[in-house]
């Protein structure tokens, strides 16, 4: 690993032991266990892919909330991108999308049962294809505010009439409401996600964090912009301090981007709609306005279920998707986890994305085996 | 597992437990237990990359490789030259770098650019040349248009080796090696395959490796304890595999990692981890402590591993287990069973 | 939900930019970023879109952060070092 910050790479090793350092005494100065909750399954995967839980204080505990967009999209929507497809309509999604199952099948599956399903890696990608096209293209579009601006910005400059936009997105602050109000989760403070704050800006999270009385604190991505933030963030919350900081300052402004959030509401209004497993979030659904409908798959194709498809698993009832993203529980608490539900077979979303939560635990072995054993696997010294 | 659905999957080719499970249960526990497998030192249930059989004071290792890639012209190589170096490496990955020769079977569609056929069968001299490794015999298959894809490489080699090298020696103790950097097959591929318009020197590494192999085998001799070439699931897939076999821990420093430039900005564009793709012409090895200094000088001196480094040990805790060492903690190595496809989150 | 990578224009032409990423470029959108952007300039790149231009001072300012962070520790220590 490289760290050269005129790359903007911030993952010195020796800084980040000093910061772990000054973590782990405000962490034990408060005397106490504290709980606080990230919403990206982007922070998610940082502390993965850096292997900053394992290092994390005992005393900390960083819980994952409803931040991934892949798992939160409900199945009723997996289901409509599903029947498109398996009309002979060609699909296109992001890659993360594939192979989460609807009420019982992914577009994986409905891939290898012939339907024409298509990765792309840009909502300009999609438009492209449309246009090399006679056929409809059918975009399935998830993701949070930072990536629907990318598809209000793909609408908002006409694109061709075979182009259609399938919308499963959603908007995060409403969820972090649900999550405040809980009575379940006894977090004491949030991570706000650094890259969606770059387009909603900072202020937002002001009112919320006064109704509340929780500090928010903006953090960034690098695996020392996420140790400053929880330093930040577990400071604010021992001294009782309901008050936003934005430590991602580089990327994130109070404003934030104006004309990008003018171009995500122009294409977009905010509904009522269904988290995956957690519950109705008012105004947490992002869909197309009327003036867009040309483009609107909902307006065009059928997305009733096809007739055939296979029953919903019984194994669905068990799984405990929804708690988990709501902080309430953890990946070890739902029964089939490790069991029947794995990475290489999927029961639940939080185990498909590569950003749920149960995905994530599993990839670390965290829950499979006791934080005794965990705890004794201390890299250097018991290398040979 | 593989009875779920009742017909094969993408996951059953990718490299992984999936594919590792539909060998075991249709091929390897149904073949008779008599006759041939009394006659080898390495078979079918070693599930290694390739078999040895006892040949008078030596072994016969044989070996076979299909290629299905798409595209089949990709920045560094193409279908030919994978599937020769591909089985080559097979062999070499065996200890068996003296390659006696190869076969070459292709299924092609009709409506093939003769161009194309042209341009592979060139690739494939020019690397069967690079590694004294030459198609002897083969065969040819056309089918109707539709009811191929392309074309489809099938490629067997015939080598002889002083030692066989199986993927389960590890020891406790040994450090892990890998004669250069990592990722770039699998990145410059789905790079290529999913029209991502990077631009830059991302380029496969596809080559065959028994000449490498050879000097270090040289140098090393005896204290190599286990080769295998990380292709399908990545370094990732490969250690994870010998640390089961072994039964043995894997501890590896990220820092020592080599990794292109390209190849670092391609994976953080696309959200792949580097240790996951396939790599085509690198190995790694696990060699007795005491033979690092004289190993990694061999592979140094030579062109295709310039950039050798040992990136980890094997340790006696957490058998079966990856970990790796970030700097910032650690994090355990999954295999997975499905290609890796770009992310956005 | 937010896989941002950080590059530096290296051509601009209207609404698309190269980006150079330190080992391969890529083009990128410029549709949504909120202020224009120059060749040099460092930008977040959102699923092919930029969506911040980062003023390259704030690369200063991140490290001076961290190193904020760490004085902190080491004059709370002080003091109780003092008090005990």
């Amino acid at each position: 690993m490289t760290n050269d910050p005129t790359r903007l790479e911030f993952r010195d090793p020796a800084r980040g032991s000093e910061l772990l350092t000054r973590l782990e005494h405000v962490v034990e100065r408060a005397g106490r266990r504290i709980s606080v909750m990230h919403v990206c399954g982007s922070h998610e995967q940082a502390l993965a892919r850096y292997g900053l839980r394992t290092s994390l204080p005992r005393g900390l505990r960083v819980v994952m909330g409803p931040g991934c967009p892949v798992c939160v999209t409900d199945a009723p929507e997996v289901d409509a991108a599903i029947a498109v497809a398996s009309r002979g309509v060609h699909v296109v999604t992001y890659g993360d999308m594939l192979g989460v199952p609807g009420q019982s099948i992914s577009l994986e599956d409905a891939r290898s049962a012939g339907a024409r399903v298509s990765v792309v890696y840009s909502a300009l990608q999609a438009v492209e294809m449309a246009r090399r096209s006679t056929d409809a293209v059918v975009f399935f579009a998830t993701g949070f505010e930072t990536t629907a601006v990318a598809t209000a910005a793909v609408l908002d400059a006409q694109p061709p009439a075979n182009f259609f936009v399938l919308s499963a997105h959603k908007y995060v602050p409403p969820a972090m409401e649900v999550v405040a109000a809980s009575p379940d989760a006894r977090i004491e403070g949030f991570l706000a996600a650094g890259n969606a704050a770059i387009i909603t800006g900072y202020g937002l999270f002001e009112p919320f964090a006064a109704e509340h009385g929780l500090p928010v604190v903006v953090a960034g991505f690098e695996p020392l912009d996420i140790l400053a933030g929880l330093i930040r963030l577990v400071e604010l919350a021992v001294e009782g301090r309901a008050e936003v900081v934005n430590a991602y300052p580089r990327c994130v402004t109070r404003d934030g981007n104006r004309p990008a959030l003018a171009k995500l509401f122009k294409v977009f209004e905010r509904r009522d709609g269904e988290w995956r497993g957690i519950a109705t979030i008012a105004g947490g659904d992002l869909r197309l306005r009327r003036e867009y409908a040309a483009w609107d798959a909902r307006e065009h194709f059928d997305l009733a279920p096809i007739a055939d498809a296979p029953e919903a698993s019984e194994l669905a009832g068990k799984c405990r998707c929804g708690a988990i993203m709501a902080g309430s529980a953890e990946p070890s608490d739902c029964a089939l986890f490790g069991k029947e539900c794995r990475p290489d077979s999927p029961r639940g979303a939080c185990m498909v994305s590569s950003e749920g939560a149960c995905r994530i635990w599993h990839q670390y072995g965290l829950g499979l085996r006791s934080e005794r054993e965990l705890s004794t696997l201390r890299v250097r010294e018991s290398s040979a | 597992m593989i009875r779920e659905k009742g017909t094969v999957e993408l996951k059953h080719g990718a490299g992984g437990p999936a594919m590792r499970e539909l060998v075991k249960s249709l091929l390897v526990e149904r073949l008779p237990r008599e006759a041939a497998l009394a006659a080898t030192a390495v078979g079918p249930e070693d599930l290694d990359d390739g078999a040895a059989i006892p040949f008078g004071d030596r072994f016969l290792v044989i070996t076979t490789d299909a290629h299905v890639v798409k595209p089949i012209f990709f920045p560094g190589g193409d279908i030919g030259r994978l599937a020769v170096s591909g089985v080559v490496n097979d062999l070499a990955m065996m200890g068996a770098t003296e390659v006696i020769g190869l076969t070459s079977s292709v299924i092609i569609e009709e409506g093939f650019p003769l161009v194309s056929l042209e341009r592979i069968r060139q690739s494939m001299r020019e690397t069967s040349l690079e590694a004294s490794a030459f198609v002897l015999t083969g065969d040819t298959k056309v089918m109707a248009r539709g009811e191929l894809d392309g074309i489809v490489l099938s490629t067997s080699g015939v080598g002889l080796a002083q030692r066989v090298v199986r993927d389960a020696g590890l020891r406790a103790g040994d450090a892990i090696v890998i004669t250069g950097s990592v990722g770039d097959h699998g990145l410059a591929v789905l790079s290529a395959r999913h029209q991502l318009g990077l631009e830059g020197d991302l380029r496969s590494d596809v080559a065959p490796l028994n000449g490498l192999v050879r000097v270090a085998l040289g140098a090393g001799g005896e204290a190599v304890h286990a080769l295998k070439d990380p292709t399908r699931g990545g370094v990732t897939g490969a250690l994870v595999e010998m640390a089961q076999k072994a039964k043995l821990g894997i501890v590896l420093d990220e820092s020592a990692i080599p990794l292109t430039a390209a190849a670092r900005a391609a994976a953080q564009i696309l959200g792949i981890d580097p240790l996951g793709v396939a790599n085509e012409g690198k190995a790694l090895l696990s060699v007795e402590a005491d033979a690092i200094r004289p190993i990694l000088a061999a592979l140094r001196a030579h062109p295709l591993g310039a950039q050798a480094a040992v990136i980890g040990r094997v340790v006696s805790d957490h058998p079966g287990e990856v970990l790796l060492d970030t700097g910032f903690g650690h994090r355990r190595l999954f295999e997975r069973d499905a290609e890796a496809i770009p992310r956005i989150c | 939900m937010c896989l941002g990578v950080p590059g530096k224009i290296v051509e601009v032409d209207d609404l698309v930019a190269k980006v150079d990423f330190w080992g391969v470029c890529r083009d990128v959108a410029l549709h949504v970023v909120d202020e224009p952007v120059a060749v040099g300039d460092y930008v977040l790149v959102h699923v092919g879109f930029a969506i911040r231009r980062i003023p390259p001072e704030d690369i200063a300012q991140t490290l001076e952060f961290y190193r904020e962070l760490v004085e902190e520790e080491a004059t709370e220590a002080a003091e109780e070092a003092r008090r005990s």
